[in-house]
This record gives C-alpha cells, sequence and structure tokens, in this order.
C-alpha cells in the first residue's frame, strides 16, 4: 500500500510542491494586486475619497522636500489660523513607504510621478500582506492552510474596501504591518530565535509607524504570553518572543513622534508592561525551580509570594493612582469607544459623526468576510487539534478582533486577517481529510486489483526499481553532504516526512476515513463554497468599493453619466481664487480642498481640535449675518456646500447638518439641536422651523433651487423644500458645478456706511448696528 | 497716443521722404480682419519705381504700438512666382535705426526677387497677424452682458512711399457694431465697413479709426504652452502638451449664476467659451486629456483617414479673466514624422499649438531624443531661440538630449513644419532591452551563486565543525531510515504472500518469496551495519543514537514475528489445516506485530522530528 517512499522521490516530490507553492504564492500575489485594479479601470488612476488625499499630499511634499523638512513640516495651509505641525502628528509610515518607493524608482530613471505610486502603494501591499499571511499561518498549521489563508486574504472584500489602487490610507500598509509583526512573532515563538525576535521589534516599529491600530498589537501579544504562563505553556522561547519586543519595540515606538511619551504613558500600553513584569517573575521562577530542590522551592515560594505580592499591590495602587488622577483614565477617546461602546456617542460627538465609527450591521458581516464567517467556526476546532502555542495565539487574535469589529465598522479590517487564517486552516483541513479518504479509497482499490490480476508482476518489478532508486539515494546523501545549505534541506526534509507521517498515519487510522462518494460531494461542495467567495469578492471589488467617490457616475438609457462635479469645483477653486484666500467648509471636504485646490481651509478632516470645528458647525447653522460674522472673523473668503439636491446625491451637507448644530451645540450652547427639528425630525419641506429655514447651511444649499424646476423639489429628502424665494444678503454665488453639487460663495465685502442720509435710513443703519453689536455677542470668537 | 503718433510720422515724413522717394505706391487694398481674436490683416500693395536706380527692397513701416502685438509678418508675390522673404522684427529695427528712424515706428525691408527697375512695377501681399490688439470695452462685465470690443488702426495706409489709390476693409464677426469713427467715404455694408477709396496721399499720411463692436468668439489664450514630443524609435512619438489657458475677454464680475447658464447659455454666458477644438494629425492614437487632479471626462475624439478632431471642454465654462490648466496627449506614427536623408534622420513636425484660433504668449518645444543621438541640428522657417538640456527617462544612463525651442506669441499661422535633424544608430535601440534581459539574467545567476556559495566566516570554529559533524550524522540517519523502511516494504510483500496463498492457495509461491525476502533482508543489514558503527563512534549522533538503536532492534524483532508467522501459515496450508486453525495459531504473533509495527511507526517519526 504505501510503497517506501525513498529520499530522491522525496526531494524531487518535494521540490515540486515548493516550486508549486511559489508559483501559486505568485499567483497569489498578482490576484491581490489585480483585483484591486478595477477603480482604475473602471474609472481611472486617482486618488480616492478624503484621507488618502491628505497622504498624498504629505506624501508630495515629502518627495519635493526631503525627509528632514517633512518632521518639521508646519502646515499652514489648514486649520487656519491654527495650523497644524504635520510632521509630528501623523503616522509617518505610509508617506515614508511610498516616498522611498517613488526615490527608488526616481534613482532608477524610471520616472513615475508621485501620484502614480502613492496609487499602486496599496494594491502592492495588499500582495505583501497575503504573503505575510501564508507565513503566519504556515507557522501555525503547515503550508497548505498557509496558502488557503493567503489565496483568501489577497481577495477579502474587507479589506479591499481599503487597499483598491487610489485607496492611499494607512490601512493599506498596516495590515501588511500587522500580519508581519504576528507573523514574526509566532516565528520567535516556535524557533526561540534572538534574530527573528530583533526582526520583529523592528516590524513593530513599522507597524506604529503605520497606523494607530498598533495598540491591537501590544495589547494582543500580552494576552498571548499571559495566556500561555496560565496554561503551564511557558518555556524559554516564549521569553525570547516577548521580552525584546516589549523593550526594542517601546523604545523604538517612543521614536515616532505621534507616539513618543505615549510608548510608556498612556494605558493603552500597561498591559505589555505588566505581562513583562509577569514573564521576568514567572522566569525567575522557573529558574530558581531548576537549581533548588522541590522542598526548598516549596519554602522560597512561600516567602517569595508574601513579599512579592506586598510590592506588587503597591506598585498597581501607585499605577491606578496615576491613572485614574487624568480625566480620561489615561485612554484615548478611541480607545475608550472601543472598550464601551457607548462612550463616543456620549460625550465625543465628533468621533460618533464618523459612518465608520459606528458598529456594524449584520448584512456587513456577510459583505466583508463573506464565507468565511462560516468557516471561521470550524477553524477554531482545528486549531484546538492540537492545541500548540500558535494555534492559541490564533485563536486568541479571532476572538479579540471579532469583538473589536462589533464594537466598530472600521476594526472589520483587523478581523478579515484572522478570519482569513481561520478559514485557510479549515479549509486545508476539510481538503486534507476529504482528499485524504479519497486517496485512500482509490488506492485501495487498485491494489486489491492489481493483487487479484497480475499478483506476481509487481513484486519482481519492485527490487528492481528498488536498486536504481538506491544508487540514487545514495548519491543524493553524498550530494547533501557536500551542500552546505543544510537549513532549507532540513526543512525540506521535515515537510516530506510530515507528508509521509501522515500518510502513514491515515493508514493506521483508518476508522477517520470518510465514504468515498461523501468525500466526493465533500469536496465539491467546499470548492464550490470557494467559488463563491470568489465571485463576491470579485463583485465587491468591481462594483462595491472601487468607485473613487470623488467621481460619480450613473447608468442611463443614453449610456454612463459621469459626475464629476468635486474637481470641476476644486479646479475652479485652484485657478480662480487667490492663493492665500480661506474656504471654509465643513471639515469632511478639507483635506480635498488642501490637496485639490491648494487653498488654505478652517477645518479639515483630521479632527483635532473640537472648538473649531464648532465654530464652523455654528457658522453654517447661524443665521447669514451672524454666519458672515463668524467667517469674517476668520478670515474667510469663499464657502464652500455640497448640495445633492439637484441629481439625488445623498451624502450632502444638509443631509450631515444635525452633527454640525450637535457639534457646534457643544461648545457654544446657543445652538440648540431642538431648534432645528420639528417634533424631533429633521426635515426641510414647509414643516421645517424657521431657525432650520434661515440657517446659513439651508440658504447656501437651496439658494435659486425652486427655479430650476418651478418647485424646489429636493431629489434626496424627496420633498419640495420649505422657503422657496429668498435673496442673498452678505454671500454672493460665484460658483455652482454641473450637477449643483458643489457650490461655492464668497463672502460680500462690508458695505461703506453712507453719511448724510436721511433719518429714516439713519435710524434704519443704527438699528442694524444695534442687532450687530447683538450678534456680535453671539459670535463665538469675542 | 494719436495725436503723438501724428507728429512723430510728421517727423518721420520730414526726414525720410528724401531718402526713400524714388518707389511709389499705386494702390494698397488692406482687409482687416477681425472675426477672431487674431487681428489678421492683410495688405496688397502694387509699387511701382519711379527713381532711376533699380530697387531690391520695400520698406514697410509700422506703429511700435502695433509691432508690439505684431505676431507673424508675412510677404508674397501675388503673381504666385516665389515668395518675398520676409526679415525678423530685430535685424529690420536695427537697419532702421542705422537710418535715424524715429523710435515710435519700426521698419521692415522686404527684399524684392529680382531688382525693380525705372518704371516697373511689381505686386505683393502682406499679411501682418496681431495679438491681444482687440481690447474689451468694457473691461468688466457680468454674466449676461455682451462683450464688446475695440479696435484701432489708422485709415491711411502706413507707408514712407507716396500712396497713389488706396482702400480698407474691416470685416467684423457681427453686423452688430457700437460705434465706428465716421469719415470721408466711409461705408457699411452689413458686418464690414469700408474706407475709401482714397487717393494721392503723402508719405506717412494717417488718420486714427476705432470700431467699438460685439463679438463673442472665445478669447482662450495659452498664457504658456510646451509641447514635449518624446522619439521612439520602436515606432512611437509621443506628444505631451501642457496648456495654461485662460480668457482674455472681458473680465466677469458679480454673481456666477449656474441657473441662468444653464438655462439659456447662449444668452447668459455670451462671453464664454466651453470648449476648445484641437485639430490632431491622422493616425493619432491614445489620446488623453487630464490635469493636475485626474482625468477630465467631457472630451470628444473624432478621426479620419485626414485628420483627428479632439473636441475638449475645460472642468467649467470659460468666463472672462477665467483660468484653468491641462494636458492633452497622444501618440503619432514615427513614420510619419521621422524620415532618412543623407545617413541622418530628421523629425518633420509642425510648430504651433495644435488647437484653433488660440493664442500662445510664451510656447516651449521640446524635443526628446533617443538616448546616443549624436549631431544635431534644428531648421526652423523663422527665427527661434533654442537650448538645449538633457532628460533621464526610462532606464537610461546617460540621459536623452533635449532641445529646447521657445518662441513668444504664437498664432495658428505659425503652425509650420521643422526638422530636428540627428543620427541614431539602430543597435543604441537594443542597448535597454539587452540591459534588462542581463540584468535578469545576473540576478538569477547570482542567486543561484548564492545558494552555492559557502559564506560561513570560519571554516574551523568548533560550532561549523559540530554543524558539519551533524549533518553527517543526519546523513546517515537517514540512510537507516531508507534500510528500515526498506525493510518494511519487504515485510509487507510477505504480508501479500499470504494473502495470495490465501486466494490460491499455492505454498510454492509463498516460499520462494520468503527466501527471496530473507535474502534480501540479509543484504540489508549488512548495509546497516558500517552506518550504525559510524553512528556509535560519532559524538554528534549520542543523543539520538539509543533511539537508532532501539529502531533496529525493534525492527528485527518485528522481522523475526512476521517470519514466524510467515512459517506458520505456509506449514499450516502444507498441513491443510482450517482457515480457523490457522488463525488461532497466528493470532498472538499478529497482535505482536501489530504492537511492533506501531511502536517502528512512532520511532521513525520521532526521528523524523529531529
Amino acid at each position: 500500500m504505501s510503497s517506501p517512499v525513498t529520499a530522491s522521490e522525496r526531494t524531487v516530490r518535494h521540490a515540486f510542491g515548493n516550486v508549486l507553492a511559489f508559483f501559486v504564492l505568485i499567483l497569489i500575489g498578482v490576484l491581490a494586486f489585480s483585483i484591486r485594479l478595477f477603480s482604475v479601470i473602471k474609472y481611472e488612476s486617482v486618488i480616492h475619497e478624503f484621507d488618502p488625499y491628505f497622504n498624498y499630499r504629505v506624501t508630495q511634499f515629502l518627495t519635493k522636500n526631503g525627509i528632514y523638512d517633512f518632521w518639521n513640516w508646519f502646515d499652514d495651509r489648514t486649520w487656519y489660523p491654527l495650523g497644524r505641525v504635520i510632521g509630528g502628528t501623523v503616522y509617518p509610515g505610509l508617506t515614508l513607504t511610498a516616498g522611498t518607493l517613488w526615490w527608488v524608482l526616481h534613482s532608477l530613471n524610471i520616472p513615475l510621478s508621485v501620484e502614480t505610486v502613492c496609487v499602486f502603494t496599496a494594491p502592492t501591499f495588499s500582495a505583501f500582506a497575503s504573503w505575510a499571511t501564508y507565513l503566519l499561518t504556515k507557522e501555525v498549521k503547515g503550508p497548505g492552510a498557509g496558502l488557503a489563508a493567503a489565496a483568501l486574504l489577497g481577495m477579502v472584500p474587507s479589506y479591499i474596501s481599503r487597499s483598491v489602487a487610489g485607496s492611499y490610507d494607512n490601512e493599506a500598509v498596516a495590515i501588511f504591518a500587522l500580519i508581519f509583526t504576528f507573523f514574526l512573532y509566532i516565528k520567535t515563538l516556535n524557533t526561540g530565535s534572538l534574530f527573528y525576535a530583533t526582526l520583529n521589534a523592528i516590524s513593530y516599529f513599522y507597524m506604529v509607524c503605520s497606523w494607530g491600530g498598533y495598540t491591537f498589537i501590544i495589547n494582543l501579544i500580552p494576552m498571548h504570553v499571559l495566556l500561555c504562563i496560565v496554561t503551564g505553556r511557558y518555556s524559554p522561547r516564549l521569553y525570547i518572543a516577548y521580552a525584546p519586543l516589549v523593550v526594542l519595540g517601546t523604545l523604538l515606538a517612543a521614536l515616532v513622534p505621534v507616539v513618543g511619551f505615549n510608548a510608556v504613558m498612556t494605558s493603552e500600553h500597561f498591559a505589555s508592561f505588566l505581562v513583562f513584569i509577569i514573564i521576568h517573575v514567572v522566569a525567575l521562577v522557573y529558574y530558581i525551580k531548576g537549581i533548588l530542590s522541590p522542598r526548598m522551592f516549596k519554602v522560597a515560594v512561600t516567602l517569595v509570594l508574601s513579599i512579592g505580592l506586598a510590592v506588587c499591590c503597591a506598585v498597581i495602587a501607585i499605577l491606578i493612582a496615576v491613572v485614574a488622577s487624568s480625566p480620561t483614565k489615561g485612554w484615548s477617546g478611541r480607545s475608550l469607544s472601543l472598550l464601551d461602546p457607548t462612550y463616543a456617542s456620549k460625550y465625543i460627538p465628533i468621533i460618533a459623526s464618523v459612518s465608520e465609527h459606528q458598529p456594524p450591521t449584520w448584512p456587513s458581516y456577510f459583505m466583508d468576510i463573506n464565507v468565511l464567517a462560516f468557516l471561521v467556526p470550524a477553524g477554531i476546532i482545528a486549531c484546538f487539534l492540537p492545541l500548540s502555542d500558535a494555534s492559541s495565539f490564533a485563536v486568541l487574535y479571532i476572538v479579540t478582533s471579532v469583538y473589536f469589529s462589533g464594537v466598530m465598522v472600521r476594526l472589520m479590517l483587523v478581523l478579515a486577517p484572522a478570519a482569513c487564517i481561520m478559514s485557510g486552516i479549515a479549509l486545508s483541513e476539510a481538503f486534507d481529510a476529504l482528499t485524504g479518504s479519497i486517496k485512500f479509497h482509490l488506492l485501495g482499490f487498485s491494489i486489491e486489483n492489481s493483487q487479484a490480476g497480475a499478483g506476481d508482476a509487481s513484486p519482481d518489478n519492485v527490487p528492481a526499481q528498488k536498486n536504481a532508486v538506491k544508487s540514487d539515494a545514495s548519491e543524493n546523501t553524498l550530494k547533501e553532504r557536500t551542500s552546505r545549505k543544510s537549513k532549507k534541506k532540513e526543512k525540506e526534509r521535515e515537510k516530506e516526512e510530515q507528508d509521509g507521517k501522515s500518510s502513514l498515519k491515515s493508514q493506521i487510522k483508518r476508522l477517520q476515513v470518510l465514504p468515498f462518494e461523501a468525500s466526493i460531494i465533500g469536496v465539491f461542495l467546499l470548492i464550490l463554497l470557494g467559488a463563491f467567495y470568489v465571485v463576491h469578492c470579485v463583485w465587491a471589488a468591481a462594483e462595491a468599493y472601487s468607485a473613487p467617490s470623488i467621481v460619480l457616475t450613473s447608468h442611463t438609457q443614453s449610456g454612463l453619466h459621469v459626475f464629476d462635479d468635486f474637481r470641476e469645483a476644486y479646479a475652479w477653486l485652484r485657478h480662480n481664487t487667490e492663493v492665500d484666500d480661506k474656504v471654509a467648509s465643513w471639515w469632511d471636504y478639507g483635506y480635498q480642498t488642501t490637496a485639490m485646490a491648494n487653498r488654505t481651509v478652517i477645518v479639515d478632516n483630521n479632527t483635532w481640535n473640537n472648538t473649531h470645528i464648532a465654530t464652523v458647525g455654528t457658522a453654517m447653522s447661524s443665521p447669514e449675518k451672524a454666519a458672515w460674522e463668524i467667517f469674517n472673523s476668520l478670515d474667510v473668503k469663499y464657502v464652500l456646500v455640497v448640495f445633492g439636491g439637484l441629481v439625488g446625491y445623498p451624502s450632502d451637507d444638509i443631509n450631515k447638518f444635525l452633527w454640525m448644530v450637535r457639534i457646534g451645540g457643544g461648545v457654544f450652547p446657543h445652538i440648540k439641536e431642538p431648534d432645528y427639528l420639528r417634533d424631533g425630525q429633521y426635515r426641510i419641506d414647509s414643516q421645517a422651523t424657521p431657525t432650520m429655514l434661515n440657517c446659513l447651511m439651508y440658504k447656501l444649499s437651496y439658494y435659486r433651487f425652486v427655479d430650476t424646476d418651478g418647485k424646489g423639489f429636493d431629489r434626496v429628502r424627496q420633498t419640495e423644500i420649505g422657503k422657496k424665494y429668498f435673496k442673498l444678503t452678505h454671500f454672493e454665488e460665484v460658483f455652482t458645478t454641473h450637477h449643483w453639487m458643489v457650490r461655492i460663495y464668497k463672502l460680500k465685502p462690508q458695505k461703506n456706511r453712507i453719511r448724510g442720509k436721511s433719518k429714516k435710513s439713519k435710524s434704519k443703519a443704527s438699528s442694524t448696528a444695534s442687532s450687530t453689536k447683538r450678534r456680535i455677542n453671539k459670535n463665538p470668537w469675542l | 497716443m494719436g495725436l503723438r503718433l501724428d507728429l512723430l510720422l510728421l517727423a518721420a515724413a520730414l526726414l525720410f521722404s528724401p531718402a526713400l522717394s524714388d518707389l511709389v505706391i499705386l494702390k494698397v487694398d488692406r482687409r482687416v480682419d477681425l472675426t477672431s481674436q487674431i487681428v489678421r490683416v492683410t495688405s496688397t500693395l502694387k509699387v511701382e519705381n519711379n527713381g532711376k536706380d533699380a530697387v531690391t527692397e520695400v520698406l514697410l513701416v509700422f506703429p511700435d504700438r502695433q509691432v508690439k502685438n505684431l505676431a507673424y509678418l508675412f510677404a508674397v508675390s501675388s503673381a504666385g512666382k516665389g515668395k518675398a522673404k520676409s526679415y525678423s522684427h530685430t535685424l529690420s529695427v536695427n537697419e532702421i535705426n542705422l537710418k535715424g528712424m524715429p523710435p515710435s515706428l519700426v521698419g521692415y525691408l522686404v527684399s524684392l526677387p529680382e531688382p525693380l527697375g525705372k518704371g516697373e512695377s511689381y505686386t505683393l501681399d502682406v499679411l501682418a497677424v496681431y495679438t491681444h490688439s482687440l481690447k474689451p470695452f468694457p473691461e468688466k462685465i457680468t454674466q449676461a452682458d455682451i462683450q464688446l470690443l475695440v479696435f484701432e488702426d489708422s485709415a491711411y495706409y502706413l507707408s514712407p512711399y507716396e500712396v497713389k489709390a488706396q482702400s480698407l476693409t474691416v470685416k467684423l464677426p457681427q453686423a452688430r457694431i457700437e460705434s465706428y469713427t465716421r469719415i470721408e467715404n466711409t461705408k457699411l455694408h452689413g458686418s464690414d465697413i469700408k474706407y475709401g477709396p482714397y487717393e494721392n496721399l503723402p508719405p506717412f499720411s494717417h488718420s486714427p479709426i476705432v470700431v467699438h463692436f460685439e463679438s463673442n468668439r472665445p478669447f482662450a489664450v495659452a498664457r504658456e504652452l510646451v509641447r514635449e514630443v518624446e522619439i521612439s524609435h520602436w515606432g512611437n512619438v509621443q506628444v505631451t502638451e501642457y496648456y495654461n489657458v485662460v480668457n482674455r475677454g472681458s473680465e466677469i464680475t458679480g454673481e456666477f449664476s449656474r441657473l441662468e447658464f444653464q438655462a439659456r447659455p447662449h444668452i447668459r454666458g455670451p462671453s464664454s467659451f466651453r470648449n476648445l477644438v484641437a485639430k490632431l494629425p491622422p493616425r493619432t492614437h491614445s489620446v488623453y486629456y487630464r490635469d493636475e487632479i485626474g482625468n477630465i471626462s467631457t472630451s470628444h475624439l473624432w478621426s479620419d483617414s485626414k485628420k483627428t478632431e479632439l473636441e475638449i471642454e475645460p472642468r467649467y465654462p470659460m468666463f472672462g479673466g477665467w483660468r484653468t490648466a491641462f494636458t492633452i496627449g497622444y501618440g503619432l506614427p514615427l513614420q510619419d514624422f521621422l524620415f532618412e536623408s543623407e545617413g541622418k534622420r530628421f523629425l518633420n513636425f509642425s510648430f504651433g499649438s495644435p488647437i484653433n484660433e488660440i493664442i500662445v504668449d510664451t510656447l516651449f518645444m521640446k524635443i526628446v531624443l533617443p538616448e546616443g543621438s549624436n549631431d544635431i541640428t534644428v531648421t526652423a522657417p523663422f527665427p527661434i531661440k533654442e537650448s538645449r538640456e538633457t532628460k533621464l527617462s526610462h532606464l537610461d544612463l546617460v540621459g536623452r538630449p533635449v532641445i529646447i525651442l521657445e518662441k513668444s506669441n504664437v498664432v495658428p499661422e505659425h503652425n509650420q513644419y521643422f526638422q530636428v535633424y540627428y543620427t541614431f544608430s539602430g543597435i543604441s535601440m537594443l542597448r535597454e532591452p539587452l540591459m534588462l534581459i542581463f540584468g535578469f539574467f545576473f540576478l538569477f545567476i547570482t542567486y543561484i551563486l548564492y545558494m552555492h556559495a559557502d559564506i560561513s566566516i570560519s571554516k574551523s570554529s568548533p560550532s561549523y565543525l559540530a554543524k558539519m559533524q551533524w549533518e553527517e550524522v543526519q546523513a546517515v540517519i537517514q540512510q537507516v531510515e531508507n534500510i528500515v523502511s526498506r525493510c518494511l516494504a519487504v515485510h509487507e510483500k510477505l504480508e501479500a504472500s499470504l494473502q495470495d496463498l490465501s486466494r490460491t492457495g499455492v505454498v510454492q509461491a509463498c516460499k520462494s518469496v520468503r527466501k527471496s525476502a530473507d535474502s534480501t533482508l540479509k543484504e540489508l543489514y549488512k548495509e546497516m551495519k558500517p552506518l550504525l558503527s559510524f553512528l556509535q563512534s560519532s559524538s554528534q549522533a549520542a543523543h539520538i543514537l539509543p533511539k537508532v538503536e532501539e529502531l533496529v532492534t525493534k525492527e528485527r524483532e518485528l522481522q523475526e514475528k512476521l517470519m514466524t508467522k510467515h512459517l506458520t501459515v505456509v506449514d499450516c496450508y502444507e498441513k491443510k489445516l482450517g482457515g480457523r486453525e490457522i488463525e488461532n495459531r497466528i493470532n498472538a504473533h499478529q497482535q505482536k506485530i501489530t504492537v511492533l509495527r506501531q511502536e517502528v511507526d512512532d520511532l521513525l517519526d520521532y526521528i523524523d522530528e529531529l
């Protein structure tokens, strides 16, 4: 049945397997890269959405001015008049990566533009991420599972949504860094090599550079270490894997300006230090246990425990006191909203206002990880058979990430790799079992057949073959002796032997063999499941996630219709306003305005100053005159609003308006949300409140809108607007795009005071002056 | 201004009339075309030599405020017998200055193809093209206003010679005229204003006229245009044009209402233009139109065998004073533009912008030749400022030579072919592919070498030696394992023979199998002995030796049991005992065999894992 596998056969088969795996990996990389190109093919090679525009702008600055100017960059074109220290407040990993890529390409005389490099950074790193997944899963459950997981990750929709070509965001490289750091941790754990431990710290450093999500690593790894210690799995390898990571990693993390002393000061990092102490205590205990006799050890334990506990209590008390003295308990707002999902909506509306910070709905799980959701439990079970250090880590990873993804849609991204790893393991194990039993049945049948038919022929042939093979084998061993690249071969051999072993085992454990028909059907169903997943992923990549959101398209009878209004407006601003003009808009459009229009903005998507944002929100929700005063005090020359009522573009400013009111009202109490709601309902039709109908946002959005169709029918809200005919007194329309999606208004200059007018006009003037005064008092800037 | 000019002209007349009075202009017909933003003045001159000496040159005079805007001057013989040369501005100015010409006048000498003898006459056409000489008035208008322009000129032809008869026709785009200067013999025919005929006017006669008229023609001006032409000898000429366009018409003031623009674009935005049309050469391919923030989707392309027409629409309608910037690019087939003559290659390419009726304030024409081109010369039909630079592009080592031709005030009349001659050997074409091939070749070679090279630093260090020994031990253990697995295979065969026996009952075959198995097993043991002794002698193998030895003994035990089982079974068959009986006899053996086999497998696994 199992004719002995000789060495040469093994190496040949094994080399073949290696080459096959290599090509499969290359193909997975190509797949991961090319599935993300739908956005370029269907739309164009352009930076997407909001944050990527900021990253793109920073990269442009980096490539133009060099790394030192980048660290010292004070950006005066945003958060006017405050400005922003970009070098110290930005996670530089992505920018530096793309900048380095660009620099390398240019030193090779390949003149790709910065934009092109930025657009294709994310797909490139998704290919890297799928390879990293292969490595990680291979460490957990062998190469088969690794390949399956890599293929799954290459096209998981959740990750595609953040890394299509043009989506030049931190997450694109951070997911790679995350998986690679985990891989190196597991690798160190499996080998106990200090080399990998150092690499692990460096990889962690890269992750810290790239994304705020590094805190996930620095909490998950200590949790795993703790788990290992508690379950009695402590080993020197664990120590090597953990202790250097904390020391080196923390030192390196503190080098990143945006993290700095946070690496030792904030609560997110305390878990790692605590576990660092614990692992040392445990290591000491194990050491003492080694040198002392059991009896002496018992005595020592009681002695040390009593002293140690006291010291520990003191330290923990101090720690708690320090932490409790700070208002947020040392946690940043985003972390707190993770631990307490209701925190943000209670205290920080600005975090809650971002749609990606909302908890996900059930369909979004199906949309983002699809069939993986069903495979994950199987993978978890497979991880327990048998439970190793590595597989326990995988289980811990999936459990924590499932929790986090349940709190914020955005963190679905962290769940995706875990789900892919688990599903990869599950798929690979299932295929193993099914194909194993098919093989058993087929081989079994064939042997019986051969024995029945030509029973004598085979035994005669075999020795001859064996002799030939034997000489081969001896040659081979000679070769092996001479070749000194032993490490690889060792590994190869290991693998071969595992293969051989499994075949032997399968032979022994006949009880586990499934019936032939069942396994055929099982394989067929699994392939069907995989096919379903692939179809879904391609659909998601092509239809759902590749729209750049600055260009919109719609299909009509006459063909494709393109809505390129955003760029129309930004191009107009860029070319037809003065370089130093300030443009006010809601913060969503800040990054795009600075990057595409190159104009100074008041607030942008980096929402670091709540008061400033609240000021703009207040202006937008104030009547025209008050708003004019606020804007004028901020030196604003143009106001930009996004209006979707004409073409039915739902994410416009009117729909975001309640957040402006809420955020504005949070700082300036004279803005009250109920004033804008009629019976708790937000409406802009004739039932709307007068405050709503007189606020700046309403007026700027609907100015002369009624003239388009005579009724003023808003296609987003599906209603006729409340106040149809009105004039602007303090603003004038200077530009409106083709589909009215962006409207730009200019602040009218202050009128000259006219002297020597009739009494009547004087009295009017005085009354307006007094009203001005009153308004000025309301103006939050005074 | 007009008065001052008059005075100057008078002075000039006094100065020059004696010197140049030999020529007389019999008849001048001037036609001023104001239908676009570019003013084209075509003058047909009939000159007669009244003097004694033969005359070779005719002097044309322009006031300097016109010369400032003069983009192109071209003289052609009306007879159509060969062209008269046009002289450059600078040269002519110098010439006139030498003769003491007043600074407000600039003269150009037109040399005649053959000397004009006494009493002979000659007819020539002079085309003068002016840019920026139409002034919008009022300068600022609202969105709904129509655009009004002012044109100033003289009703009389300005000439250093006496003019016998002359007339002037001003062609306007529309019949709507705000006002125009009326002097004697002024007539209005639809959209044409006719001045003249006037007879027997002395040299430097001057009579200013002003026409104020409506024109909604686009005032598209490219403040700067960079055209980059990159030649690839693999069959493509890539043209990239960077435009920086402004509408130099009346500036818009006040609100811009999209509503009104959309509802009645021709009434509520008459001064704006929405699109530009570029006429590209035939067989143009891969056309793109974008700006710094991405593709611009509003463009149309028509092509036939004669031409390719590209209609581009800026992102927003261009009102007066509004600016925009964009890039268009396209590829052209190499064989249409690159030719060879006398061992040199030359590029034959047109100079100006392909966009209709656009004025280019400054045009930079960059011709990027392939790396390795030498001996570069440029011939152009008009004077151009020329400079050089190098550009490093894909896989370049020394860079590609770039010729930069710079010219200001470019009008469509400058769309003439110029030639760039250079030498380039065909072998250089292969350099970059070869570089790539060798690059990858060496990459693989180095990898292979790296895989085969031993790069450990010290060859005598104990750890290195230990590693070597350990490798040897491993190899030996591998061999031992092989032998054991072959023994196991022999066992399988024995089992198989027993099964055969149970089916066929042929005892003899079974015995022969046993014999051959016996002998192979013995051989295998012989093979194993030196290996075992090696392991015993090696210090590295100390920790694994007991396991190996155990493996060997277990295997031997297993083999013995099997043999006895085999023997028993064969015996039973010979004695023709029943199946049950046989089973009873071998049952004990069978159990031990299973246990032993399990142990051997486990041991093999254990050794494998090391």
